[in-house]
């Protein structure tokens, strides 16, 4: 380890740094005793859900807290200068000099009313270039965060770039000086996966060149563990366990980083192969000062001990701490968390409708458009779901698959083309549903607040849709279906977590006994331990019901644990569709190449799938709509003819121009890509 | 996902409550009067004593006399009444109608929202005093008209207010979940929305309160009031601001009886919007 | 936003008409007999008779209205019955010393408020905000005439720093003019400062606490750098809209202004036409004033357009 002149440890050294808030109930502690090093170029991950002090934590180290925030004790240095004690004129050197910040939403860190070359210019300025030197430079700082065209980005408003292409230009200006320090605080939440890919290979090309200490704070286990040298895991504020990513990955010391490694499905991973582990509960709210093991109402392994103690953070192994009673007791994930499994789940063949054993037909949609304005959102689309089959939708933010789904349950701008429930036309306004029909076909919405009424009790909620889709059981009865404790009836939604407001929603939805249930997204505004519950609420459901699914997801692994079938949207069209397995494995569209590479490869490794920006605006003319970014673009077919429908092994249809044989596809089959031999397979093109 | 919650600071700070307190006595002080003044004026507001015209302020008349000798604290207390004779009808015809309004052109959206906001854009645009004058002018005076006029001219602004809520809530998932099971619109209307627009159908209210005070002491002030005589503080400022000069008093104790209650009414109003908006 | 811009200029026209319409309809409202109103109980029913063949009363209301907008719109507006004037020289002239007044009040009502809302924000939550919003809701919630008031008994009466009447002698420089002014111009600004304030305050504390200021603090500037380079843009932007609806606010605070300080203007005209049932006079300057209204709506919201880049550039519907 180097140090610096003084004795101290190089790099971010942070010592029991505890941080409260003021409140109307006194004070809250949103971070307790956290202590950490990070050396210089080091990547150091930092895992937690909502309301687990990690964005405190991010505000603590650039001594930036809201002014009824203040940390009670503890030190934060960073080469040896203690930035807690820093006057207010050196504190703001240090932050010009030494500190670089990326928060999540680039585009909120952007000054909407001025273009972006001057605002990077006058970070220049401020690092004393001349006027002239500054103009000059902007395009060097744009290049290099590998912008195409730096002068006209250059000359932009921030909203007018796209979400990837603004967070490069915050990068950009966090990198204009030499910083000691990188905090990434959810840098790629929100952005689409390829997207999210793009900026996480480009923070790994540039930590290197940087030689900073890198704290990188994420909700997604996954992606710190891809990115990161060494994994802090943040619970109720404290850290619960450190080490380095491999070994915390692999295996886990505490219950909590175990359960939920094992909450999360993984890429190709069925519901009818295994459970998912839901975590019961939810996390503490910011500022819940609990006695004892934060995780101890939550853990399989609590006893009173844990509840009365907080336990200390002890070794586990090499460089490996975790602060838990019972870690030995712990060794691997499935042993501890997977026990619920029904062994005759894994291969019931009545349970998995095989390609083999085509259902009839519930719904069909035939040759679909919708339009916004001049926009075509929804671009001729033809889908199927059978009875009792789940048919997954994915897709990039913007691909239309949020306005197809609310098409077929009636909601949404009118078009052309025709949805059909068990042969009979089904009306396109809701308005012309007849009551029978709008009891068949029901919604789960993606934000859990705005789903239920805020003035209504879940009694109320249920009752109404009990009334309204003529329901023959009770809302009691209704909500211990959804496993909702019957005490929480007669609560308003605020008084609910976003877990259980959306178990009321999904209880509302089966109130009149659906057929179709469409669901727009409605795990992706969930905590991750909370997601498998509601995840293996959708499936017994509909294992106990039969009832259809139409799921749609952002997330590739999410849709590939429920559905049966999936179908891959791009910019309004169908480009892949089919049996799920074979449609993640391959041979497929070059997109869902992409989408499988974003969500598995490891980065610092660059892949054939190295797509060009996403350029704003829809085109309109003929060629392949994902020609601009397809790696395997044939120059003078695909920008200028549309591609024709292949099929490949009867029912899973890629809308290419290659061949199937010449479709990518996946060596091995897929599974999460950390463990060491796991997954890191490239596209074989010859297969 | 990761919405930050940081613990915002609380919503009822000190300031809240001392304003509040505030507004609160001076709107109750002159509600007391306009009910009880008989039993507070010294005098007689209407009699008249030619001896003692333009007496300044002193012993005998706390506030002076006007020009025919009465007394100004006396007439500045009776003045309570016709302006909350005016205020408070005036709102609450504007605000239940304004709310229907809003709440159906919010709810229905298409062709009728369109229809509604271009009527009310058009009245909007027409100055609210200018219709005042045309109308209290060429109808005559009365509380009737007055009241009418008043609630006429923001039954635009509370149904424009509560139609952009209505069209938040609409969007939301909630109301679409109701539509997918074919609730009828009156029942999303009344038994969905409404209930979460309450907050700003209170907040218009109290604004309008505060507003509907101010129009009333104005249209008197203009001769457009209530019938000539009465001890209406805006008609007492129009009618004694030729001896300003000389009598300066008179024009003052009305003026700052308006003051005061409209002040109050904005205290009140100000405190408790910061508190729904916060809640 | 070349769109939104033909979509309003396009919108424009209609909404003139319902104002005439509107106009009109009120003065149809009139209740008895116009002709009676206009001459008098002693008048002979038939010269009563002939003054209403005269005013055009005997024809139908639709053909009436048509031809009164189209004397409107050609700029024939008739003689005033009150005055035996020319209406259109009449209600021009006084149009004419109304803006004066309403411009001296506009140019003192920009910077203060902007002045002061941005001080509040910047230091919001601390006591120099707390005195600025309360006295800024205060003295907003005073109706005009109060404040003049109060203004004239300091300022002419006890101090006798400026004249009581804001009428300058005839043929007097423009100096003396704006002198005789300051006190109504005064009571205006006093009225909406606060209003504008206020919107500025709740623009820059947005500005203030946004991301991107959080973003350059910590880029090392200072905060005054920040107010400078980010929040002073930002906050005076939406302000504009605000500015929009105080200036019809103003325009409307001229007829008690006026008559409060015996100012020749448009809103005394308005007002002394409707008291005195002078019908075309009255109907020209409710329909003058409504134009101008109309025009303060479109340049307020225009402006706002063209300097929000967001909107501009086409990133948020308009």
């Amino acid at each position: 380890m180097t140090t610096t002149p003084d004795g101290s440890a190089a790099g971010l050294t942070v010592e029991g740094l505890t941080v409260a808030y003021r409140t109307a109930r006194g004070e809250a502690a949103a971070v307790t005793g956290m202590s950490f090093h990070v050396a210089p170029g080091e990547t150091y991950g930092l895992v937690g859900e909502s309301g687990c002090g990690k964005t405190t934590l991010s505000r603590a180290l650039g001594r930036h807290l809201p002014p009824n925030g203040a940390v009670t004790s503890g030190r934060v240095r960073l080469d040896g200068v203690d930035v807690l004690d820093l006057a207010p004129a050196d504190l703001r050197k240090w932050r010009a000099t030494s500190l670089a910040v990326v928060h999540q939403d680039a585009g909120s860190s952007l000054d909407p009313t001025m273009r972006v070359g001057p605002q990077l210019a006058e970070i220049l300025r401020l690092r004393g270039l001349s006027r002239a030197g500054a103009r000059e430079e902007v395009p060097r700082m744009l290049a290099r965060v590998r912008l195409p065209d730096p002068a006209s980005i250059a000359r932009r408003y921030p909203h007018q770039l796209s979400g990837g292409q603004q967070q490069r230009v915050v990068i950009a200006a966090a990198l204009t000086a030499r910083p000691r320090l990188l905090v990434l605080d959810e840098p790629t939440t929100g952005l689409d996966a390829t997207v999210e890919r793009e900026i996480l290979d480009l923070i790994w090309m540039l930590r290197a060149e940087i030689g900073a200490a890198v704290v990188l704070i994420s909700h997604d286990l996954g992606l710190v563990g891809r990115l990161c040298d060494r994994v802090g895991v943040l619970y109720g504020g404290h850290l619960v366990e450190e080490g380095n990513a491999r070994d915390v990955l692999a295996a886990p010391r505490h219950p909590y980083t175990s359960a939920l490694l094992a909450a999360v499905p993984r890429l190709g991973e069925s519901r009818h192969a295994r459970r998912l582990a839901a975590i019961s509960g939810h996390p503490p709210a910011a500022g819940e000062n609990v006695a004892g093991c934060p995780f101890a109402p939550r853990c399989a392994l609590a006893d009173g001990l844990c509840a009365r103690t907080l336990p200390r953070l002890e070794a586990a192994g090499t460089r490996h701490e975790v602060r838990c009673h019972h870690s030995d007791r712990l060794y691997h994930p499935s042993s501890a968390v997977d026990v619920q499994t029904p062994a005759r789940l894994r291969d019931d063949p009545g349970l998995s409708p095989t390609a083999a054993d085509p259902a009839p037909e519930l719904l069909q949609i035939r040759g679909l458009t919708r339009k916004y304005g001049r926009t075509t959102v929804v671009d001729d689309v033809s889908l199927s779901i059978g009875h009792g089959q789940v048919l997954g939708l994915v897709g990039e933010s913007g691909s239309g698959k949020t306005t197809l789904a609310r098409a077929v349950a009636g909601l949404g701008p009118r078009g052309t083309g025709t949805i059909s429930l068990d042969g009979h036309a089904l009306p396109a306004s809701l308005r012309r549903r007849d009551a029978r029909t709008r009891r068949r076909v029901q919604m789960v919405f993606q934000s859990p607040d705005a789903s239920l009424n805020p003035s209504h009790t879940v009694r109320t909620i249920l009752a109404r849709a009990l009334h309204t889709l003529r329901g023959s059981v009770s809302p009691q009865e209704l909500a211990a279906r959804a496993d909702l404790d019957g005490h929480l009836l007669d609560s308003r939604p605020d008084r609910l977590s976003g877990g259980q407001k959306q178990r009321v929603a999904i209880a509302r939805a089966f109130a009149g006994e659906p057929d179709l249930v469409v669901c727009d997204e409605p795990v992706s505004a969930l905590d991750v331990s909370v997601q498998a519950g509601v995840l293996q609420l959708l499936s017994d459901q509909q294992r106990a019901t039969g009832t259809s699914y139409l799921f749609i997801s952002h997330d590739l692994a999410v849709v590939g644990y429920l559905a049966d079938r999936v179908a891959v949207m791009y910019r309004g069209q169908i480009v892949d569709e089919g049996p799920a397995g074979r449609v993640l494995q391959g041979p497929h569209h070059p997109y869902t190449a992409s989408l499988v590479a974003a969500s598995l490869a490891r980065l610092g490794e660059p892949t054939e799938q190295d797509t060009g920006m996403v350029q704003p605006g829809r085109p309109t003319g003929p060629g392949c709509r994902f020609a601009p970014r397809c790696p395997r673009r044939i120059d003078g077919l695909c920008d200028s003819e549309n591609p024709p429908v292949r099929t490949e092994g009867g029912d899973h249809t890629v809308r290419c121009h290659l061949g199937i044989g010449d479709l990518p596809r996946r060596a091995v089959p897929v599974t999460i890509g950390v463990a060491p031999g796991a997954t890191e397979e490239k596209e074989d093109p010859s297969a | 996902m990761n919405a930050v919650t940081l613990p915002v600071r609380h919503a009822t700070r000190p300031r809240f409550r001392v304003a509040l307190g505030v507004g609160v006595v001076i709107v109750v002080f002159w509600a007391v009067v306009a009910v009880l003044w008989p039993h507070l004026a010294p005098y007689d507001p209407e009699l008249q004593d030619p001896l003692h015209r333009f007496v300044p302020p002193g012993a005998g008349h706390l506030l002076g006399t006007d020009q025919f000798g009465r007394d100004t604290l006396s007439r500045m207390l009776a003045g309570a009444r016709p302006v909350l004779q005016v205020a408070p009808p005036a709102t609450a015809l504007a605000v239940i109608a304004g709310t229907l309004v809003g709440l159906i052109a919010g709810t229905h959206g298409g062709l009728v929202d369109e229809i509604v906001m271009r009527v009310l854009d058009a009245v909007v645009v027409f100055p609210a005093i200018i219709a005042a004058v045309l109308l209290v002018a060429l109808s005559g005076r009365s509380v009737t008209i007055l009241v009418l006029v008043i609630a006429g001219s923001f039954v635009p602004i509370v149904a424009r207010s509560v139609r952009a809520a209505t069209l938040v809530e609409r969007e939301k998932a909630y109301v679409e979940a109701a539509r997918l099971r074919g609730e009828p619109s009156w029942s999303l209307m009344l038994r969905e929305i409404l209930p979460n627009v309450v907050t700003t159908v209170l907040v218009e209210a109290t604004s309008r309160f505060g507003d509907a005070i101010f129009a009333a002491a104005t249209l008197s002030f203009l001769g457009l009031g209530q019938p000539p005589g009465s001890p209406d503080w805006g008609a007492s400022v129009s009618d004694n601001r030729l001896w300003l000069q000389l009598a300066p008093w008179t024009v003052l104790a009305p003026a700052l009886a308006i003051a005061s209650l409209v002040v109050g009414m904005a205290l009140v109003a100000d405190s408790l919007r910061g508190r729904w908006e916060a809640s | 936003m070349r769109r939104f811009l033909l979509r309003r200029l396009a919108a424009t026209p209609l909404t003139l008409l319902a104002v005439s319409v509107l106009v009109f309809t009120a003065t149809e409202l009139i209740p008895g007999d116009v002709a009676r109103t206009i001459l008098g109980r002693e008048a002979s029913d038939a010269t009563v008779a002939r003054l209403r063949i005269q005013l055009g009363l005997d024809r139908p209301v639709a053909t009436r209205y048509a031809d009164w907008l189209e004397g409107f719109v050609t700029g024939r507006w008739g003689d005033s019955t009150l005055l035996r004037v020319p209406v259109r020289d009449l209600v021009l002239t006084r149009l004419g010393d109304s803006l004066l007044l309403g411009a001296l009040a506009f140019v003192l009502l920009v910077p203060v408020a902007l002045t002061l809302g941005l001080v509040a924000g910047v230091n919001h939550d601390h006591p120099v905000d707390r005195i600025l919003s309360v006295s800024g809701l205060t003295l907003g919630a005073i109706p005009e005439f109060v404040t003049g008031v109060i203004l004239l008994v300091v300022f002419a009466v006890k101090l006798r720093w400026f004249p009581a009447s804001a009428q300058a002698p005839e043929g007097a420089a423009l100096a003396t003019r704006l002198g005789h002014l300051l006190l109504p111009a005064l009571s205006l600004v006093l009225l909406c400062t606060g209003y504008v304030a206020r919107h500025v305050r709740a623009s820059t504390v947005a500005a203030v606490e946004s991301p991107y200021a959080r973003a350059t603090e910590l880029r090392g500037f200072t905060r005054g750098q920040m107010v400078r380079r980010h929040v002073l843009r930002n906050s005076t932007i939406p302000a504009t809209s605000a500015l929009g609806v105080q200036l019809q606010f103003l325009l409307g605070g001229l007829v008690a202004v006026e008559l409060l300080f015996n100012y020749p203007g448009i809103g005394a005209l308005l007002l002394q036409s409707a008291t005195e049932k002078d019908l075309p006079t009255l109907q020209a300057s409710a329909m003058v004033l409504g134009v101008l209204y109309m025009l303060i709506v479109l340049a307020a919201d225009v402006a706002y357009r063209l300097l929000d880049p967001r909107i501009r550039l086409g990133a948020v519907a308009s």
